[in-house]
């Protein structure tokens, strides 16, 4: 046993790195519920956004091109879902279940002649000045350029929630959409917009995983990721700030596991695995008896005239 | 323009068609598809659609649908009581993989004793493996008002941990060489979930699955239960005012979606799986969530979506044999079938109507 | 048992059909347990299918179905295959093996070959590879080459196969270098990448400057890459791409030579139930090249275990070795029976941790 040999400079370093998917794609989904709508295709849309990331990163040799093009990719899977639910009124727990093995399956077939293949290289950038700060400076302060996109989003997500006026009017959405419809906004299109949006980020977080963190492209390479998100966002009590504690709580978990067997201390892998569902249990325990609740319309399907 | 106008009541003519709509542009759609790969569309969709029921080897097809469906239903008929009093078990697939623990736990605690009662002991502790895995959400909600759907999500994560964890543990079979997974409870006789009638597939878990379609068909519409589930989904506060402890009513939705799932788990793990292993579950948990919403919540309805949910995961196979489809190319036909069922589906309860466009 | 009967009457029935036109092709069937895609496990059976294709062109007709998970549907699967008219059928994973067993029993016509299971019959065949003999071979260099002193593997689940191969590697990487110490972590899942990638980090952040890997993703090769100065081996595939650092050498399944020999013998009538635990003799498991970054000495040592093991005349496990507790396992000169390699589950001496439970 060992311990002196985990570093808790390196261990945060690598913690964000772990978190950044989850927390890119909590954040979606964050915004998506809080505009009254419960979209469980996450995991569906991040491998699309996946697998669109990297064949064009691949292809254009660009990998920030490859970024952009999984966010369109999530988005306009998404928009798939926003038909479904919006337009056509389906129950949303099915849709996005259907979602995601509708992004599954597209995903492998587009992923097809992709494998092994190693995408173009992410640049990593250093913050100059802390870049330079002795011991932590290196290792908190120069990693990929995703890692602080995913640390910005979350940012102002949280901004334009509480200060801005488009975060009232989402808001006012989520909770009561016929209170909002009738003082004359376009509840469907808001959700549209908002159901996008969580599609980006979804598609955002999975190519950071198949062009920086893994990086390669394999079928089904997400592994759960995404519905690990939507636990994320109930955790976190739809907040954005807490969903940033929450994606390094759950990346932490991992990590640290790793870190323990790798010390040799001998710890039951597989309840350790479980401990982040627990914890998050608990947290919604403890949130219930706390008064924060979920949006008001949540997953409740809203038409004009009823 | 076009707007969308709720029907005063919901269309009886749009219920029946709408499924046969949906599965004709799925035909539409997946023929384009199976045409990109360069199969020939035609064929696809009738190895996908056809040779099950239909082809030379139907004869072993046929009680295979059941084999598959069964599960299926038997979890989404549980869900259905919830999500109709808007209670959200969408953990269906943990209770599973508990279920199928419990049962498979007391089967091989008896191991190798024959005797009658190890197999309804195995059956008890399944239903009551499940159902106490869904009392931990549903207790949840009760004492403090805790989201059952994140809940029993969350629990589903857990429960595959504790599957991977006895598979190479506990429950290990201590003749397997050392390999992860249980004994085979197929050998061991008083444990089986054998075929009742060798060749149809029935296994004891089809027949409870019938049964639950049964039951739950009475209870909605023959019993005050069922009217008070209704209600409770419908209109919460009425149901209040007609006597309805919500309390008792999410146990109860939670405790029987829960007991229906591990009764799947139990059967499966003892009959057609054998033996509880790191993958024993398939998916199943999630899968009944959309059989239930694309039976509309009706027991026959969801009959029928599980035999049609299991149709397309058998002839899938055979024609992933067959025409060398990729398996991504059934999981994205079965993906648009599930779109257009829920798609088209609004015609059921709104109709199209041109309006004129209001001047706000 | 009626059903049995009409499969049997039925596969008969084809069997007689294919019989009576002499020139139809052999019939070949695959089930596998993940998609061809995934790069590593599947889709190496996948190439030992496409080169039985090119072997034969005309005279063979393969078809798979992948993603099969273990249990009914495995069963159905390979039902289906043998109803149409399949002469051989290759199971691809372990948890295939009852599923197998049951199917073989009610297609007595029907050939099947089980990958890494332990069950035989008249009709069913077992094969695997030693892959613990081209661990052995790793192990030398990790030893040789690590400046640290300190090697990591990433284990998928504690199974005999995966700890075979962390015993072949410690004891060759000790022989090489005394002081060299295994730090080992378990991912518990088969199929992870992102797992992959943060365990691999986790290694080199605690100081290990080589990583040995039984999970099929090159997630671990690219963490290395980024960390600079770390050493790692393909596993399953070749991994090529990561040539020539990290990637110095790697472990090749090469399911070819087997599922050509064995389709050959269905066509020849010559088929028999066998055992098969191919090594680096037979061509099964390979090593693919040794980069230039392996020192000339270390990898001519390397190149001569290889040489040895494969003529028969060094075994990987050869005495004294004693189990993790101190007891003797293998006496001077003993060598390790394989009944016991396939059961193993238990650390050699030196090795630290212990296997969880």
């Amino acid at each position: 046993m060992d311990f002196g040999s985990i570093s808790p400079v390196l261990l945060l370093a690598s913690l964000m790195v772990a978190a950044t998917p989850l927390l890119l794609a909590a954040t979606g989904e964050l915004i998506v519920e809080r505009s009254g709508v419960l979209n469980l295709g996450v995991e569906g849309m991040m491998i699309t956004g996946a697998i669109c990331g990297f064949a064009t990163a691949v292809n254009t040799g660009s990998p920030l091109t490859g970024m952009a093009a999984a966010a369109g990719g999530g988005a306009a899977l998404s928009l798939l879902f926003a038909l479904l639910t919006q337009f056509a009124l389906a129950n949303q727990v099915a849709s996005g279940l259907s979602l995601t093995l509708f992004g599954l399956g597209l995903s492998a077939l587009m992923g097809q002649g992709y494998q092994g293949i190693k995408p173009p290289p992410f640049p990593e950038i250093n913050i100059p000045l802390l870049s330079d700060l002795p011991f932590v400076g290196d290792i908190l302060f120069s990693q990929d350029l995703m890692v602080y996109m995913g640390l910005l989003i979350c940012g102002a997500v949280w901004v334009m929630l509480k200060y801005t006026r488009a975060g009232l009017i989402l808001r006012a959405v989520g909770e009561n959409h016929d209170a909002a419809h009738a003082l004359g906004y376009n509840v469907v299109l808001i959700r549209v917009a908002a159901i996008m949006f969580g599609g980006a980020c979804a598609g955002l977080g999975g190519a950071y995983i198949s062009l920086i963190r893994v990086p390669q492209w394999t079928e089904g390479m997400t592994a759960g990721i995404g519905w690990i998100a939507l636990a994320l966002v109930v955790f976190a009590s739809w907040k954005p700030g807490r969903v940033l504690l929450g994606a390094y709580l759950f990346g932490g978990v991992t990590v640290i596991q790793l870190n323990l067997q790798a010390a040799g201390v001998a710890i039951p892998v597989e309840y350790l695995a479980m401990s982040p569902y627990l914890i998050t249990i608990l947290v919604l325990v403890i949130m219930s008896a706390d008064r924060s609740r979920a949006p008001g319309s949540l997953g409740r399907p809203f038409h004009a005239s009823s | 323009m076009l707007k969308l106008e709720k029907r005063p009541q919901p269309s009886q003519v749009w219920i029946y068609l709408t499924p046969l709509i949906a599965v004709l542009a799925t035909m539409l759609a997946g023929s384009a598809l199976f045409a990109f790969l360069g199969k020939d569309p035609a064929v696809a969709i009738r190895t996908i659609f056809w040779d099950p029921l239909f082809s030379e080897f139907a004869f072993y097809y046929r009680p295979q649908l059941l084999v598959k469906g069964a599960p299926l239903v038997l979890i989404a008929i549980g869900l259905s009581l919830g999500f109709r009093a808007g209670i959200w078990n969408i953990g269906a697939e943990g209770q599973y993989i508990i279920g199928a623990l419990t049962g498979a736990g007391v089967g091989l605690a008896f191991y190798p004793m024959e005797a009658w009662f190890v197999f309804p002991l195995m059956v008890i502790a399944g239903a009551l493996g499940g159902w106490a895995w869904a009392m931990i959400p549903g207790l949840l909600k009760v004492k403090f008002g805790t989201n059952e759907i994140l809940v029993s999500l969350m629990l589903v994560y857990v429960a595959e941990q504790l599957l991977a964890s006895m598979s190479l543990g506990l429950m290990k079979n201590p003749e397997g060489m050392g390999f992860p997974g249980s004994r085979n409870l197929q050998h061991y006789e008083s444990a089986h979930n054998a075929e009742l009638f060798t060749g149809t597939g029935m296994h004891w878990g089809v027949v409870v699955a019938f049964l639950a379609v049964i039951t739950a068909y009475v209870l909605l519409n023959r019993h005050i239960l069922g009217y008070h589930i209704r209600l409770t989904g419908q209109a919460p506060r009425a149901a209040r005012f007609a006597g309805v402890v919500p309390a008792r009513m999410i146990l109860f939705c939670l405790g029987t979606a829960g007991a229906l799932a591990g009764l799947a788990g139990m059967f499966e793990v003892a009959g057609p799986a054998g033996q509880v292993s790191i993958d024993f579950n398939v998916g199943y948990g999630f899968t009944a969530i959309i059989v239930a919403f694309l039976g509309r919540l009706h027991p026959v309805g969801i009959l029928l979506a599980g035999a049609l949910m299991a149709l397309t995961y058998i002839g899938g196979e055979i024609a992933q044999s067959q025409l060398g489809l990729p398996a991504a190319a059934i999981q994205l036909f079965q993906g648009m079938l599930l779109f257009f069922l829920l798609a088209i589906d609004v015609m059921t309860n709104y109709r199209l109507a041109w309006q004129r466009r209001e001047v706000a | 048992m009626k059903l049995n009967k009409i499969l049997t009457t039925a596969a008969m029935a084809l069997g007689l059909a294919t019989t009576a036109m002499a020139e139809e092709p052999t019939k070949v069937g695959f089930v596998y347990v993940g998609p061809v895609g995934d790069g590593g496990w599947t889709y190496e059976h996948d190439q030992g299918r496409l080169a039985v294709e090119e072997e034969f062109g005309d005279k063979v007709e393969t078809v798979y179905v992948e993603s099969v998970p273990e249990g009914p549907d495995a069963e159905r699967v390979m039902t289906q295959m043998a109803l149409d008219g399949a002469d051989l059928i290759f199971t691809t994973s372990f948890g295939f093996m009852d599923p197998t067993v049951n199917v073989a029993k009610k297609f007595p016509n029907v050939k099947f070959e089980h990958a890494t299971g332990y069950k035989r019959a008249e009709n069913l065949s077992t094969y695997g590879a030693r892959f613990y003999e081209g661990r052995a071979v790793l192990g030398h260099i990790a030893g040789s080459m690590t400046e640290s002193n300190i090697v990591g593997y990433i284990g998928s689940y504690p199974i005999p196969e995966v700890i075979r191969g962390i015993n072949s590697a410690f004891i060759h990487a000790r022989e090489a270098n005394p002081d060299v110490e295994f730090k080992i972590i378990w991912a518990y899942t088969w199929f992870d990448p992102a797992k992959e990638a943060d365990a691999a980090k986790v290694l080199i952040e605690q100081g290990a400057d080589v990583i040995f890997q039984h999970t099929d993703s090159t997630a671990p090769q690219a963490a290395a890459q980024n960390a600079g100065d770390v050493i790692t081996f393909g596993q399953a595939s070749d991994m090529a791409e990561y040539k020539p650092k990290p990637r110095v050498s790697s472990i090749i399944d090469n399911w070819a030579p087997y599922y050509i020999e064995r389709v050959r013998a269905v066509m020849e009538g010559t088929w028999e139930s066998t055992d098969t635990w191919g090594g680096i003799a037979s061509g099964m498991v390979e090593i693919g090249e040794i980069t230039d970054v392996v020192p000339d000495d270390v990898k001519a040592e390397a190149l001569a275990i290889k040489d040895s093991i494969a003529s028969g005349e060094y075994h990987p496990f050869t005495g004294p070795i004693n189990k993790q507790d101190g007891s003797q396992w293998l006496a001077e000169g003993e060598t390790a029976d394989d009944g016991t390699l396939l059961g193993m589950d238990f650390y050699v001496e030196g090795l630290t941790g212990k296997i969880p439970q």
